[in-house]
């Protein structure tokens, strides 16, 4: 690509010549000098892998050779993307190969002395895990457990966040461990828990080719699941009777294939799915057989706050801010009633969505003759009533009966490659534990400490510092040991003026990011950790639609690299049980005393079981070479007894790496797509058809839920929304894909997507700087009204894949109080001229 | 003496080689604006507009446009890309056919035109602009992976 071009005369002479030199007896790397046919030189190795990027999960198939991955592309075999990529998949190959990795430890010095306010010195990994105890040691020795964090990810690999996951709730004793899926996934975890009382998707994506109606809410699938949409498409334009409904507060790219597409005013997305429901009621289409048979009604907290800090004006006003989760029972009629308020036209007034349209979008739902999937993202789930859109859609699904059964499929979209894999059911939140279990649950507590071989009590029964909490005790001094892995929070968490960048700089903490690299947050921090990626590792990521996927390691990673997993494991041993446990706690297991974390959470006779044999021959495995057992293995089995038997099956190990992924529960080698439904899913007794199991009764929750308004609204002096995203081309904060050039210059900065008429008003053009301004911060940017994204009035978008244009010190840290996820798509914002 | 110090650092950085010294970690990406700060936003760049191709880093990779497409309608209305690269209409464009393999649905059936699911070619084709990446990439292809005297010499 960077070779001087030449002319078509030019290269067949250069081809002559070296045809010629070929039949002088010159060596060549073949017989037809102008192409490599030695089947041992052109031989790729192909192996299978799951996509790095989004919750689609997709499968890649990709080539190596020489140690060095030469290609990549869609794998024919994985059922989710049959042989397609989208843009981002498609360059998979060159994301390892940004020029400015990290390939040594490093560690803030001056005078050869760490410094908070020195430079980035190289360390050995010895030096850099030594300052590192030194720091855990001191914050574990001034506040107790509660002085030491770790905030991981939706892309660590299973392995890796079960390991941190145990290294932080049992060998440290502190829940404040939290993946930064809780930016992303929350929400969708605690409606799924309040309406059926066990996590993930009733459907899969089986879904897509079997319904009639799809409708898109808060979700732009176009850019960020790209390849479920060129399977929506195909739907769409090969069966002309399906339709596409889109709900959006701003127009994008999914509109292109919308028949009912609908932008509506931020936050009346409440008021719609109440209206929708009572409609169905008021015109008779309620299926009362399955209402009746498989539902309960439930009528939820309200005023519930906006999960600010406690001194926030909003928090202090907000009555039911304690009881954020708590409902009571009601009737069918008592809930019938309270959605009577909400009808289609006040829907319409309150939303500016045309009335013909909502009527519609209601009928898809309505029409007992319709299959409807309804999908939804970050416009749900980020969002200060996230929970709530949750739950009000599933209202819809089971009024009408339309769930768990082929085509008719409530369906939450999941951002990250392993949020529902690794955060969700390995349970790396701070309020979590393996297979939907929760840290306040004494039996829960009971059955962790049991499989993993610990004395009663070392879990402690608090829930921890979560995403939001984390940063704001960073920056009290709270919080004063912090792991950072997988992600990229400086960029991605909200709000970085006033909290996480304050928080990181704060002197009495010392923070470590294990990156591959320098990422903002990397060069916030203390202690960098280089890290290997993606296929420089063995690693297993669970998708959307439950499907838990394998793939080998397939290069080494560059210069002294180590996979997060070794990086945890060989942390462990730095630490005695007598340093970290209190007496009466090792007095109930004395064998332990004097032995490391690593001993008694790695080396417990389950995670060391498996030989370095059991590694499939032809494979490298840096960590269980490092550690001399199958450590992968040995972490997944131990894992999967915590679902085995309770409707979270894993397969066997080796089963993955023959599979193009499994969709859980697993019983006796088969797959389950729809869940509670009988017939599909082995855990629904006989007889009953339906049954939501994941509830003592076997019956799902229909919530009454009003609309509260958002936590920050334009006014006179901050008149616009801000929303915040991703595009297409970026993965997240862009650390991956901004470092390939084709994807950098596809999409090469941020800029302020407007309404032409706004910045005709402001007398901005086109390409004119701008300050986007909140009373937190502000950022520099251009105005773009063109383009992919068509903003309403009096909103503007602004992604936030770039590093040069930090829209997070912008945005607010309001969450929704339940599952404590921000919203990032509704701040008030003013817009200057530069 | 710290000024030469500082002086071969630079060197050794502009070198691309490790530098075992202390080194002020800057992210490339970012530019030297402090993240207690917010620098200029840089005028936007055109988009590349040429008929030009470029070379693909391997055959699996989606070829980019090398054109601007700005203002293409691609929606349910229809789809302005193919009116150059649809079978019939390229030898008279002279743009490039769209892909065989795009003809096939999910199960590798090949139908009578370009397949539903290849609808929206921006999911896999994106134009390039003219702005240079500020950080390079190391990636080897292939053919010079192959050419190489010593195999896996470099990582």
């Amino acid at each position: 690509m960077t070779s001087p071009k030449l002319d078509r005369r030019q290269m067949l002479k250069l081809e002559a010549a070296a045809i010629a030199a070929a039949a002088a007896g010159m060596p060549t790397t073949s017989l037809a000098a102008n192409l490599v046919t030695e089947r041992e030189a052109s031989e790729l190795k192909w192996d299978k892998a799951a996509c790095r990027f989004c919750g689609t999960g997709c499968s890649v198939m990709v080539a190596t050779k020489d140690n060095r991955v030469v290609a990549t592309h869609g794998d024919i075999k994985s059922d989710v993307n049959r042989g397609l990529n989208c843009v981002k998949g498609y360059f998979l190959s060159k994301i390892m190969y940004g020029h400015d990795r990290l390939t040594h430890p490093m560690l803030r010095k001056t005078n050869g002395k760490y410094d908070k306010n020195g430079e980035f010195t190289p360390v050995s990994w010895d030096e850099a895990f030594d300052i590192m105890a030194e720091k855990f040691r001191a914050a574990l020795k001034k506040r107790g457990p509660s002085g030491v964090g770790m905030f991981g990810s939706g892309q660590w690999t299973i392995w890796e966040g079960y390991a941190a996951s145990k290294l932080f709730k049992a060998g440290f004793r502190t829940n404040n461990i939290d993946p930064n899926a809780r930016h992303c996934m929350a929400s969708a975890v605690a409606g799924m828990m309040r309406t059926f009382g066990i996590d993930e998707p009733p459907g899969c994506y089986d879904d897509i080719e079997a319904t009639d109606a799809f409708v898109l809410w808060g979700s732009n699938m176009a850019e960020m699941h790209p390849i479920l949409w060129t399977r929506v498409t195909d739907r769409r334009l090969s069966a002309p009777h399906v339709r596409v409904a889109v709900l959006s507060t701003f127009e994008h790219r999914s509109f292109d294939l919308s028949d009912i597409g609908m932008v509506f005013k931020p936050q009346t997305d409440l008021y719609i799915l109440n209206a929708i429901a009572n409609h169905i009621i008021k015109t008779g289409r309620a299926n009362k057989d399955f209402v009746s048979r498989h539902t309960v009604f439930k009528r939820g907290q309200t005023d519930i706050g906006y999960g600010l800090r406690p001194d926030h004006p909003l928090q202090k006003k907000a009555t039911g801010a304690a009881k954020a989760n708590d409902a009571v029972d009601i009737s069918f009629e008592e809930y019938a009633k309270f959605v009577s308020d909400y009808t289609l036209e006040r829907a319409a007034e309150m939303s500016g969505v045309p009335l013909n349209r909502l009527e519609a979008l209601a009928e898809l739902y309505a029409d007992p003759k319709t299959k409807v999937v309804s999908f939804w993202t970050m416009g749900f789930n980020q969002h200060t009533r996230g929970v709530w859109c949750n739950n009000l859609v599933y209202n819809i699904h089971l009024l009408t009966g339309k769930i768990c059964a082929p085509g008719n499929s409530p369906f939450s979209l999941t951002g990250q490659p392993s949020a529902c894999g690794t955060a969700r059911e390995v349970g790396t939140f701070s309020h979590r534990l393996p297979a939907d279990m929760v840290v306040t649950n004494k039996a829960h507590r009971d059955i962790t400490e049991k499989i993993w071989k610990l004395p009663e009590g070392t879990i402690p029964d608090k829930p921890g510092y979560h995403a939001v909490l984390q940063s704001r005790m960073l920056r009290d001094g709270l919080l004063n040991a912090y792991w950072v892995q997988v992600n990229n929070n400086l960029q991605a968490g909200p709000n970085a003026n006033e909290e996480t960048y304050p928080g990181f700089r704060n002197p009495d903490n010392f923070i470590v990011v294990s990156d591959a690299y320098p990422s903002v947050t990397a060069i916030a921090a203390d202690l960098i950790l280089p890290t290997a990626m993606w296929v420089e590792k063995e690693g297993a990521y669970g998708n959307a639609e439950r499907r838990t996927q394998f793939w080998h390691q397939l290069v080494p990673a560059p210069g002294e690299s180590r996979s997060d997993l070794w990086q945890v494991m060989e942390f462990s041993k730095r630490f005695k049980v007598d340093e970290v446990w209190p007496e009466e706690l090792i007095a109930k297991k004395p064998e332990y005393r004097g032995k490391t974390l690593f001993d008694v959470l790695f080396k417990n006779g389950q995670v060391d079981k498996f030989p370095l044999s059991e590694i499939e021959p032809g494979y490298a495995n840096d960590e269980s070479k490092a550690f001399g057992f199958y450590v992968h293995k040995g972490l997944f089995e131990e894992y999967a007894a915590f679902g085995r038997g309770h409707g979270h099956d894993l397969a066997p190990f080796e089963t993955y790496h023959r599979e193009r992924g499994l969709r859980w529960p697993v019983v006796n080698g088969q797959e389950t797509r729809w869940r509670f439904r009988e017939g599909s899913d082995p855990y629904v007794k006989q007889g009953t058809d339906v049954q939501f199991y994941g509830f003592p009764d076997g019956k799902a929750r229909i919530f009454a839920l009003p609309y509260e308004a958002a936590a920050e609204s334009p006014d006179a002096e901050y008149p616009f929304w801000l929303s915040t995203g991703r595009v297409l081309e970026h993965w997240h904060s862009g650390t991956m894909t901004r470092r390939v050039p084709e994807l950098y210059r596809a999409f090469p900065e941020a800029v302020c997507f407007m309404h032409p008429d706004d910045a005709q008003e402001a007398k901005l053009r086109r390409g004119d700087e701008v300050k986007v301004v909140s009373r937190r911060g502000f950022i520099r940017v251009r105005v773009e009204t063109r383009g992919r994204d068509r903003p309403p009035r009096g909103l503007v978008f602004v992604p936030w894949f770039d590093e040069s244009k930090m829209i997070n010190k912008v945005t607010l840290d309001a969450t929704d109080p339940i599952s404590l996820q921000t919203d990032f798509k509704k701040c008030a914002v003013r817009i200057e001229r530069v | 003496m710290k000024r030469s110090v500082i002086f071969m650092l630079a060197i050794a950085l502009a070198a691309g080689a490790t530098s075992l010294g202390a080194q002020t970690l800057n992210s490339g990406l970012r530019g030297p604006t402090p993240l207690n700060d917010e620098g200029p936003a840089p005028p936007m760049a055109p988009m590349r507009n040429t008929s030009e191709k470029e070379v693909r880093n391997y055959p699996e990779q989606p070829p980019v446009i090398p054109h601007s497409i700005e203002g293409y309608q691609v929606d349910l209305q229809g789809n302005k890309c193919l009116s150059c690269h649809a079978r019939a209409r390229a030898a008279e464009s002279r743009a490039p056919m769209v892909s065989i393999t795009h003809f096939m649905d999910r199960d590798g059936q090949f139908l009578a035109s370009v397949s539903p699911r290849r609808f929206f070619c921006t999911e896999c084709h994106v134009p390039q602009n003219v702005a240079n990446p500020p950080i390079s990439n190391d990636f080897i292809d292939i053919d010079t992976l192959l050419s190489r005297a010593s195999p896996g010499g470099r990582r």
